[in-house]
């Protein structure tokens, strides 16, 4: 067993959901998470605030990501799965899919740092 | 003794007092000493009772008489120690007095619940010692509630007590930034204990009910302490009185299961729901979530028997929560129900065949009532595979039932 984590990427230029939208898709989303634990292949996760920093070389901080990318990271989990071919099997119905331009990146955890 | 219930009621109440003092007071590497005098005392009492009838205020009685015995051992122990100097000796006198004041039995018990719910005994191991020394119970009660020998009871305890002295154990409250891991673990062994007496297969009624009401009792003191009333402890309390109030219900009088749809709403304890609901408002505090709220959670919407599509969804939220934290195949399967109950069969059906939990016949009980009104000779077989893989008799004859329906039902459909 490996460990993936799956990243979800929320277009923003296609605007903010409706609160009725939200609150629909809240429901996909934790009924599509449960359904992974369920199968007790979960391991952890988290939503990200929209408000951020960026810092860049020479000493630069914006307030971001949002203003330059239309891409932002709004979350993301980390499951348990044999390969890719698995971990794919589960993010594909992942809520997030059914909105334009939102994307769901997986990748494989490869090394931790160790707490001593 | 056979004077009345009021004897060993008495005895097993006051026995986890004053062996929780005892305890204390002479450090958990004497534990044994500590039991000694307890029961010794009750040896006396049965004895003194049975020639002088009871005493007007037997809870006094038994203190006087434990102290006293209490104060003789430590006078022996004493005069054969090599070297007794004058002020030994007088601080002897001082040490001798157990505090049998309300405020120390009851922060003696807590403390005693702490020093036995340690990770480095097993839980069983935790489990039997909190029967006998928190809960009064007898060696044989206890063999008798698992289902096994005195003698290895007494064996567990035995090793249990010699890891516990080997560390050192301290009979003390934990430190503020220590509490809350210390008291995780307390809080698993009440409800490893509550799970013994509720689901476990012994046939003895009485006794798997006295088992809840112990564990609801020591959830009780933690809560009635200001130093441990934690959020959590009130939403083990809360989900503790929402089974039980099903206690009567669940069970027929040859001891055979009575499914949760099947059951008499008129049995269900309406107290009990009622104090369950008033410590679950007590556990809405603070910014976590423990496991604990969320099947309080679930267990309370159990207690509504109505159909609604509210109870559904809100018990497959609290599921899907409850999975992520903490991952159990019950867990996985009663969610895999409320998908059912909340979002249709057929979704249900899929997310049920990824579940993988091939040895349980729970998952095949579930895979039957799912496929029911849906594909009923499917439904029949995999009642079958329940069937085989069924534990108990009890087990067998509600998965009988069920067979029996389901070909019915497919004779029905297949004309």
């Amino acid at each position: 067993m490996d460990e993936f984590i799956l990243l979800f990427h929320f277009d923003q230029t296609m605007g903010s959901p409706s609160p009725e939208q939200l609150k629909i898709y809240m429901k996909q989303y934790h009924d599509w998470v449960g359904g992974i634990a369920a199968q007790n292949k979960f391991n952890g996760g988290t939503g990200l605030s929209t408000e951020g920093r960026v810092l860049k070389p020479g000493n630069v901080i914006t307030d971001g990501p949002y203003a330059e990318i239309k891409e932002i990271l709004a979350g993301f989990i980390t499951i348990k799965a044999k390969d890719f071919e698995e971990a794919v099997s589960l993010a594909k119905d992942c809520p997030m899919l059914n909105g334009e331009g939102n994307s769901v990146e997986v990748r494989k955890i490869t090394g931790t740092h160790e707490k001593d | 003794m056979k004077e009345s219930g009021l004897i060993p009621d008495l005895f097993r109440a006051e026995y986890r007092k004053l062996v929780s003092v005892l305890c204390k007071h002479f450090g958990f590497d004497q534990i044994e000493i500590a039991e000694d005098i307890a029961s010794d005392t009750f040896l006396t009492a049965s004895q003194d009772w049975a020639q002088k009838g009871i005493p007007s205020n037997p809870v006094a009685w038994l203190y006087y008489v434990a102290k006293n015995k209490a104060k003789n051992y430590q006078q022996r122990d004493f005069l054969f120690a090599n070297k007794i100097t004058q002020e030994i000796k007088n601080n002897l006198q001082n040490s001798i007095e157990i505090d049998l004041s309300p405020q120390n039995i009851n922060d003696s018990q807590l403390q005693m619940m702490f020093a036995i719910c340690d990770d480095a005994i097993p839980s069983e191991a935790q489990i039997g010692l909190s029967l006998r020394i928190l809960c009064g119970f007898g060696i044989q009660e206890i063999a008798d509630a698992f289902l096994t020998s005195k003698e290895t009871i007494n064996k567990r305890l035995f090793r249990a007590k010699e890891k516990l002295r080997e560390r050192k154990t301290k009979i003390e409250f934990p430190g503020e930034t220590e509490l809350e891991g210390r008291l995780a673990t307390v809080l698993t062994t009440i409800y490893l204990l509550f799970n013994e007496g509720y689901y476990s297969i012994s046939q003895h009624q009485m006794l798997r009910k006295e088992l809840c009401l112990e564990a609801m009792r020591l959830c009780t003191m933690l809560v009635e302490n200001s130093y441990t009333n934690k959020p959590q402890v009130n939403a083990l309390l809360s989900l503790m009185c929402f089974h039980a109030s099903r206690f009567e219900a669940r069970q027929d009088k040859n001891g055979d299961i009575i499914l949760y749809d099947e059951q008499d709403v008129t049995m269900w304890n309406a107290g009990l729901i009622s104090k369950g609901g008033y410590f679950l408002d007590r556990a809405a505090t603070g910014d976590k979530l423990s496991r604990y709220h969320l099947e309080a959670g679930i267990a309370y919407w159990n207690t509504q028997k109505a159909d609604t599509d509210e109870k559904w969804e809100n018990i497959l939220q609290y599921y899907n929560h409850l999975l992520q934290i903490a991952y159990s195949p019950i867990a996985a399967l009663n969610r895999t129900y409320a998908l059912a109950k909340a979002n249709g069969k057929q979704e249900a059906i899929i997310a049920a065949e990824k579940l993988n939990l091939k040895n349980n016949h729970f998952y095949f009980m579930l895979l039957g009532e799912l496929y029911t009104g849906i594909d009923d000779q499917k439904a029949v077989m995999d009642f079958k595979k329940a069937y085989a893989k069924a534990r108990t008799p009890a087990d067998q004859l509600t998965i009988q039932r069920r067979i029996d329906n389901s070909q019915k039902n497919a004779h029905i459909t297949v004309k």
